[in-house]
C-alpha cells in the first residue's frame, strides 16, 4: 500500500481561456474565496489554443494534474473553439487512460465569467481529488524532478 | 502488369512507373520508380510487397508528368486521404488497382524457424525452399499484421483494375480484438504493458516517415525549438511523448494501413495505438473509416453540438 504524505501539495496546470475562464478566476480572486495555491493558471487566447503536447508538457515538468477550463458550449469567443476542444480532449483523456496513465489528472470544464464561485469549487474538488491520488508518477520525467 | 507498365511508359502516356522492385533475396522487394521501360525487368508483384506505394506519390508528384502507380485494395484508402487533403493531384496518376491475397510476413516465416530462404512458390499453401531444406504451410499463418483485418477487396479509388482474380480473400478478423483486450485490464496492467513496448522504442522516426497520412513538410519531431525533437528518446517520458503525439496526429486521418507497425524494427505494435483512436472517433462520433472517400471529413475538423464531454472518461468504472 502506497503510503500517503500528508505535506503533499498536488501541483496544478490549469488552463484558462481568456474571454471566460481567466475571468471567472479573476472573480474568484477578487471574492477572495480560496483555492489552493498549488493551482498555477495558464492564460491561453481560446481553449482549442490548447495543444495535446501541452498537457503532456505539463505533466513531464512536475505536474499532478491538468485542467483545461473554456466558456461553456455555444458561448466561445470564437464560436465554436471550445466544440472542438471537446473532441480533441476527449480522445486524448482517452488516451492517456489507455496508456494506464490516471484518468483523474485530466479534466476539462466550462467555467464562465460570471462563474467565481465555480471556478474556486472545481480547483477545490480537483486538487482533493489528486491529494487522495498521490503523486503523479507515471507520466513525469525524472530530469525535471529536484 | 509488366506489360501494362511496358505499353503506357514507352507511349509516353506517363513518364514514371512506382512499382516494387526485386531485390537480391527472394523475399526482399522495395518500391521504385522505373523511368525506362528496359529497366521494367526487375519489377515484381508478390506475396512480399506489402508496402504501401502512395506516400512516394506526394515526392513523385512534384514532377511535371504523369505517374503510373499499382495498388492494392488498402492502399487505395490512403490514396484517398492524401487527395482529400491537396498532397497529390489526382490529374497527374494513372492508378491501376491490383489485386491482393493477403501479403506475408518474412519475420513471422522466421519465428517459425525458416531462414535461408532461396525460393518461394506462393499458392493457398506455400512451397518454401531453403539452405537448410525445403518447407510447406498454409499461407494464412503467416500473413502480414495489418492483412488479418483486412478493409476488403474494393478499391477506392482506381482508373483500371487488372489482373483475373481481385479479391482480397483474407479472412475479417475483428481488428479491435487486442483494443478491447488491453481496454479491459487495470490501468496499472495496460501501463506496464505500454512501458515493456515502447521502451524498446529506438525512434528510428520509420513510423512517421512511412505513414501516408504523416506528410507534413515540417514535422513537429524534426523542430529543435518544439523541444520534442530529440533523435532518442532520453527517458520514459519521451517514449510515451513520443507515441502519444505521433499517433494524436493522425488521429482521424489514419486509414489503419498498418504500415507503422510493419516497418517498425523493434516490433512495436503501435497500430495498436491509432486502432484505440479510431474505435474511440467510431465510438463517441460515429462509424468512420479514413480514406473512404477522396473529401475532407476528418472527425477531428468537425464537431456536433450534443457531443460527449471528455470527463466521461475519468467517470469511466474501475480504478485508476
Ligand atoms: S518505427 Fe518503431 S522503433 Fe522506430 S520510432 Fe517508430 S516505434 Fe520507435
Ligand atoms: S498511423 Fe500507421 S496505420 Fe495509420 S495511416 Fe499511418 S502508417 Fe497507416
Ligand atoms: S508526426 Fe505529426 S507533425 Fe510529424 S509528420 Fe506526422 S502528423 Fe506531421
Ligand atoms: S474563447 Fe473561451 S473557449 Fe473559445
Amino acid at each position: 500500500m502506497q503510503v500517503k504524505d500528508q505535506n503533499f501539495k498536488p501541483l496544478v496546470v490549469s488552463f484558462c481561456c481568456n474571454w471566460c475562464s481567466y475571468a471567472g478566476a479573476d472573480l474568484a480572486g477578487s471574492s477572495r474565496l480560496e483555492y489552493p495555491a498549488e493551482v498555477k493558471i495558464i492564460r491561453i487566447p481560446c481553449s482549442c489554443r490548447v495543444d495535446p503536447l501541452f498537457v503532456l508538457r505539463a505533466f513531464q515538468r512536475g505536474a499532478d494534474g491538468v485542467i483545461i477550463n473554456g466558456c461553456h458550449p455555444g458561448d466561445c469567443h470564437y464560436t465554436s473553439g471550445n466544440y472542438f476542444t471537446r473532441r480533441r480532449m476527449t480522445l486524448l483523456f482517452s488516451m492517456l487512460d489507455y496508456l494506464g496513465i490516471e484518468r483523474e489528472r485530466t479534466r476539462l470544464e466550462w467555467v464562465s465569467a460570471a462563474e467565481g464561485a465555480r471556478f474556486a469549487k472545481v480547483m477545490n474538488e480537483f486538487v482533493g481529488k489528486l491529494h487522495e491520488m498521490g503523486a503523479n508518477k507515471r507520466l513525469g520525467d525524472i530530469r525535471c524532478k529536484e | 502488369m509488366r506489360q501494362k507498365a511496358h505499353e503506357l511508359l514507352s507511349s509516353g502516356a506517363v513518364g514514371a512507373v512506382l512499382a516494387w522492385e526485386k531485390g537480391e533475396l527472394p523475399y526482399d522487394t522495395s518500391p521504385a520508380v522505373f523511368r525506362d521501360a528496359e529497366a521494367l525487368d526487375k519489377m515484381v508483384y508478390n506475396g512480399f510487397c506489402g508496402s504501401n506505394l502512395s506516400k512516394y506519390l506526394i515526392e513523385q508528384g512534384k514532377q511535371d508528368e504523369k505517374v503510373l502507380v499499382f495498388l492494392k485494395p488498402c492502399d487505395t484508402y490512403s490514396l484517398n486521404q492524401l487527395l482529400s487533403e491537396n498532397r497529390v493531384a489526382r490529374e497527374k496518376l494513372h492508378i491501376i488497382g491490383i489485386g491482393c491475397k493477403g501479403k506475408l510476413d518474412v519475420e513471422k516465416l522466421r519465428t517459425q524457424g525458416i531462414k535461408g530462404i532461396t525460393g518461394i512458390e506462393e499458392n493457398e499453401t506455400l512451397k518454401i525452399q531453403t539452405l537448410y531444406g525445403d518447407h510447406e504451410l498454409p499461407r494464412e499463418d503467416v500473413l502480414l499484421e495489418k492483412c488479418l483485418s483486412c478493409k476488403g477487396k474494393d478499391h477506392k479509388v482506381y482508373d483500371e483494375l487488372i489482373g483475373e482474380d481481385l479479391s482480397a480473400d483474407t479472412e475479417q478478423g475483428d481488428k479491435y480484438a487486442k483494443v478491447a483486450e488491453l481496454e479491459g485490464q487495470t490501468p496499472a496492467e495496460r501501463f506496464a504493458f505500454w512501458r515493456g513496448e515502447l521502451s524498446k522504442c529506438i525512434r528510428c522516426n520509420a513510423c512517421r516517415n512511412t505513414c501516408p497520412s504523416c506528410t507534413c513538410l515540417k514535422c513537429v519531431f524534426d523542430n529543435a525549438h518544439s523541444g520534442v525533437a530529440a533523435k532518442v528518446n532520453a527517458t520514459e517520458f519521451e517514449e510515451n511523448m513520443f507515441h502519444i503525439i505521433r499517433a494524436f496526429h493522425v488521429a482521424g486521418r489514419c486509414s489503419d494501413c498498418g504500415e507503422c507497425s510493419r516497418v517498425c524494427p523493434q516490433g512495436i505494435p503501435i497500430h495498436l495505438l491509432n486502432r484505440k483512436f479510431i474505435k474511440d472517433i467510431s465510438g463517441f462520433y460515429g462509424e468512420f473509416q479514413a480514406g473512404e472517400t477522396a473529401e475532407l471529413n476528418s472527425p477531428l475538423l468537425c464537431y456536433d453540438l450534443e457531443d460527449a464531454e471528455p470527463n466521461i472518461i475519468s467517470k469511466r468504472e474501475g480504478d485508476n
